[in-house]
């Protein structure tokens, strides 16, 4: 059985869907192909934060195009509302990062100093103490000696997210089927031939790959380095909560439905299991924080596997020995994902009016 | 402090196994969720008297509950197991306290649940499973007043003659459809399950002599709350609808593994067709995909008292030989009556699964039917989304929330299958079973945190 | 609702000795059973509210699967009733919708 496209996108989730949805509004015949109910998705596992704060400390480019993402939420999200009827739960009150260690508060605030010098100082942000940190949150734990504040932070419902790209691709004409991984994809004649699991082939004009972890060895059989690894990040769901929480930070969030998130950790490995460890270390954390939680219930954790690149930062690269043929990968699908539905698009087209994405190069790994 | 073995579950396959793995000469800890042992089927048989109406059967798990008192045994109530790590140990919960009890070795015999029957109407205040009366009556001296039975099973019939013999007979017994003349072929050659087969018709013979109304072929199930807060049950059978009114209103469809606990290790679980559940997959030890996890009793696979104690048994011999405390011989030698007195135990099995088939309208309810109770999630939204790309568990549940509630799926999990079973036209086998993740049953946030070093500790 | 018990005594039940509350009503359980079998023997309604709309449930499986027996008990919320033994002085409240955050420790 086979399908012909103009263009196939290798991954269903985040960045597949939004990568579909921007090419799809500049005309062009889309068909993203998902893997199984079962596969590894990050896109299903993460925290939906919309995070400004540190991102790009160390690399300009990443924090002018983090910077860019942000501002570009409110009308991404008035188009997917536009086109599905989902509530994305978009909210951008500002974030915290809580410290109770003062070595690392300490060393986050020169970050957020280069992070600022990378953004011509369009960043604001403010460095709080204990005492400036307990007048404006009450609640907070003793043992937290410091906060950092940026007020461009927010979060999304990833969940929610992920459901109403899926509809709005639909809406928009593309075509999504799932339920098998792709195993190979060649270049053929003037295209790609893309092959399932399940024997199934699909021949396409141009493929992009957002697969995930998948990029691992999908990307090779087109001569992309992809120098991808996984890394586990653990958190915790809570029972539902009537109270608003005062705040949002990057490792304490209250989903939209009412229970708290708990997370953030980092681990280098493939195995998506919850550790007895980090759960013990999350609900210290939430407990240090806010003492309040203390009676929280955990209703469950969960793990799952950020794609990560050796320098944290996305790679979108352009195929030089197969011209049609691209790779995009990132760990902060959320955040990015209104360019990965406008100016990505605008890239994959070759569109003069695209962005330089240069900087984004898989190349840049070669000397390391 | 470290045992040789934890087992997990009081029931009869716990219970059974604990006596025989002690008087091996291994130290045992027995966790069990109740304040007493015994299980659902024996629940509250240690404490019971005077309650003969419940039969002696029930009875006889009495015997079990007594063998607990031996030095080897540490039996831990009110212990709720919520993780099993596995080099820390069996991680539990009392009284807003956790626990971690290494182990050498593991038994899970958390048994069975009944099955979710969901039909409209079927999370109103007046509507509950039969083996919730059973436990009311066990447990706390109650009896129905004015119910109505539904459903269909072994159980239902139970349930039926002990509210007569406690003087509330059922106003009604509602059966769904049965398959007892297309199942006949599977009674067993040798008359192993005649015993039983004469109890159940005993009790048949019992609720016709009440002279209880009898319905039979039953479907269309659908519940009300009336002005006064009783109950209005509708219902046909073949073209006749019936409507009934009663104060409680109970059902019953088979029961099913519990197997939220081996899920969460990530044990291989195996799709068992006759019976319509997952089960983990095991050896005929009952040793699991992990060598020192063992299975035993209803949570393995429904087997009902008898197969769970013998199962038990087995297991905790085949432990005992893992533990070098009995040699192959010796452990082949005591199974060898054991497995004879298994293979009468579940001689009935095939015959009562085929009879007892599960009606396909309960796997995939009406529309408006809450299927997902935590969550309030309809059938209906729940088909929607199957048919627009939700073609899993996974997918179900993150796009509607479907098995996010504090149950995980306990009561839904079933029904979602059965629902995207009949969307996408693929078999429930390949559809599940759902991962599970820790802790299996909810805990505190500074019940976990008080299981690490305290901050205070490390500098 | 102020339904009537779906329930009465078997014969032979033990006297319903212990004093428990439930949202300021006197309720009466006996020694062994579970709060929410004392909750089903005193009437037949709901014992809580659900967070997502508020519909009414009452303990359904008396076993800890289901959690629609969920109350608050002595300050504790959701608390699974079938669960805990009923126990002298104990205050028990519905669990309307989802609860609130305790104030600090």
């Amino acid at each position: 059985m086979s399908a012909q496209a103009g263009t196939a996108i290798i991954g269903g989730g985040i960045v597949g869907l939004c990568v579909a949805l921007g090419l799809a509004a500049r005309g062009h015949e889309v068909l993203v192909l998902d893997g199984r109910d079962g596969d590894m998705r990050a896109s299903q596992g993460n925290f939906g934060l919309v995070w400004l704060q540190g991102k790009g400390a160390g690399y300009a480019p990443y924090a002018r195009w983090s910077f860019q993402a942000v501002q570009a939420w409110p009308d991404f999200a008035k188009r997917l509302s536009g086109l599905v009827d989902v509530d994305l739960a978009l909210c951008q009150q500002g974030g915290y990062e809580f410290f109770t260690d003062a070595a690392e508060y300490e060393a986050f605030g020169h970050d957020l100093h280069r992070q600022a010098n990378a953004l011509d100082d369009r960043l604001s942000f403010e460095l709080l103490n204990h005492a400036d940190l307990a007048a404006r949150l009450p609640g907070i734990g003793q043992r937290v000696v410091g906060a950092s504040f940026c007020p461009l932070d927010g979060h999304v419902n990833p969940l929610r997210l992920h459901f109403a790209l899926r509809q709005a691709c639909l809406a928009s004409g593309v075509r999504i089927t799932g339920g098998a991984s792709v195993v190979s994809v060649r270049p053929a004649g003037a295209g790609f031939a893309l092959l399932d699991e399940t024997g199934r082939q699909t021949r396409a004009s141009r493929v992009v790959l957002c697969a995930g972890l998948g990029a691992a060895h999908l990307g090779p059989q087109l001569e992309f380095r992809a120098p991808i690894r996984a890394q586990r990040g653990e958190l915790m769901i809570t029972e539902r909560v009537a109270d608003r929480l005062p705040f949002l930070s990057s490792t304490i969030r209250q989903v939209d439905e009412g229970g708290l998130q708990i997370g953030g950790t980092k681990a280098e490995t493939d195995c998506d299991t919850e550790t007895t460890t980090t759960m013990v270390g999350l609900a210290q954390h939430a407990v240090a924080v806010w003492p309040r939680l203390a009676d929280l219930r955990v209703l469950r954790s969960w793990a799952a596997l950020r794609v990560m690149t050796p320098d944290g930062y996305p790679i979108y690269q352009r195929s030089a020995d197969h011209p049609g043929a691209f790779l995009v990968t990132c760990h902060s699908g959320v955040t990015l994902a209104p360019l990965h539905a406008t100016r990505l698009a605008e890239w994959i087209d070759g569109d003069p009016a695209a962005p330089d994405l240069e900087a984004f190069d898989e190349r840049r790994f070669a000397l390391s | 402090m470290s045992a040789d073995l934890v087992i997990i579950g009081a029931g009869p396959a716990g219970m059974a196994a604990a006596r025989v793995a002690a008087e091996g000469g291994l130290s045992v800890t027995l966790l069990d969720e109740q304040e007493r042992a015994g299980g659902q089927i024996y629940r509250n048989v240690g404490a019971v008297a005077g309650r003969g109406w419940l039969g002696a059967d029930y009875a006889r798990g009495g015997a079990l509950v007594q063998g607990l008192d031996h030095p080897g045994i540490t039996h831990q109530p009110r212990a709720t197991v919520w993780r099993i790590d596995a080099r820390r140990g069996v991680i539990w919960s009392r009284d807003g306290q956790s626990h971690v009890s290494p182990a050498a070795h593991v038994l899970i015999a958390t048994g069975a649940q009944e099955r979710p029957v969901p039909f409209p109407g079927w999370t109103l205040p007046g509507l509950m499973p039969a083996g919730a009366a059973q436990i009311l009556m066990k447990q706390s001296g109650m009896v129905p007043d004015e119910a109505i039975l539904s459903g269909a099973g072994p159980l239902l019939y139970l349930v039926a003659a002990q509210m007569i013999a406690a003087g509330a007979p059922p106003v009604a017994l509602v059966e769904t459809p049965t398959a007892i003349t297309h199942a006949l072929p599977k009674l067993p050659r040798a008359l192993f399950g005649l015993p039983t087969l004469i109890k159940g018709l005993g009790l048949i013979a019992r609720i016709r002599a009440a002279g209880i109304p009898w319905y039979r072929g039953a479907a269309d199930f659908r519940a009300e709350t009336t002005e006064d807060g009783r109950i209005r049950f509708d219902f046909t059978t073949g073209k006749q609808s019936h409507s009934l009114t009663c104060g409680l209103l109970l059902t019953h469809l088979g029961v099913i593994p519990q197997s939220h606990l081996t899920r969460s290790m990530g044990l291989a679980h195996e799709y068992d067709a006759e019976q319509g559940a997952w089960r983990p997959t095991l050896d005929p030890w009952g040793q699991s995909s992990e060598p020192h996890v063992f299975v035993a009793g209803d949570g393995g696979g429904i087997g009902g008292a008898e197969a769970a104690r013998a199962k038990g048994a087995l297991a905790a011999l085949a432990i005992l030989h893992q533990a070098g405390k009995l040699d192959a011989a010796g452990r082949d030698r005591r199974a060898a009556p054991l497995r004879r007195a298994l293979s009468r135990a579940l001689s009935l099995r095939p015959f009562l699964d085929a009879a007892y088939s599960v009606p396909s309208a309960f796997l995939a309810p009406p529309d408006e039917t809450i299927v997902c109770r935590c969550e309030e999630v309809t059938a209906g939204s729940i088909r929607k989304a199957a048919c627009t790309g939700a073609e899993g568990l996974r997918l179900m549940r993150t796009s509607l929330r479907t098995g996010m509630g504090p149950c995980q799926g306990r009561m839904c999990e079933t029904a979602v299958i059965g629902l995207i079973a009949e969307a996408t036209d693929r078999p429930a086998s390949t559809l599940g079973p759902g991962r599970i993740r820790t802790p299996v049953k909810p805990v505190t946030l500074a019940e976990i945190a008080a299981l690490g070093p305290q901050p205070e500790e490390t500098t | 609702m102020n339904a009537a018990s779906r329930f009465r005594d078997a014969p032979g039940a033990a006297p319903r000795s212990l004093r428990l509350m439930l949202d300021g009503v006197p309720v009466l359980a006996r020694p062994g059973e579970s709060v929410a079998a004392a909750l089903l023997a005193h009437s037949g309604g709901a014992t809580r509210q659900t967070p997502v709309t508020g519909a009414g449930r009452a303990p359904y499986c008396m076993m800890g699967v289901c959690f629609d027996c969920l109350v608050t008990i002595d300050g504790h919320p959701n608390v699974q009733a079938c669960m805990v033994s009923a126990r002298e002085g104990m205050v028990i409240q519905r669990q309307i919708g989802a609860r609130r955050l305790g104030d600090q420790p």
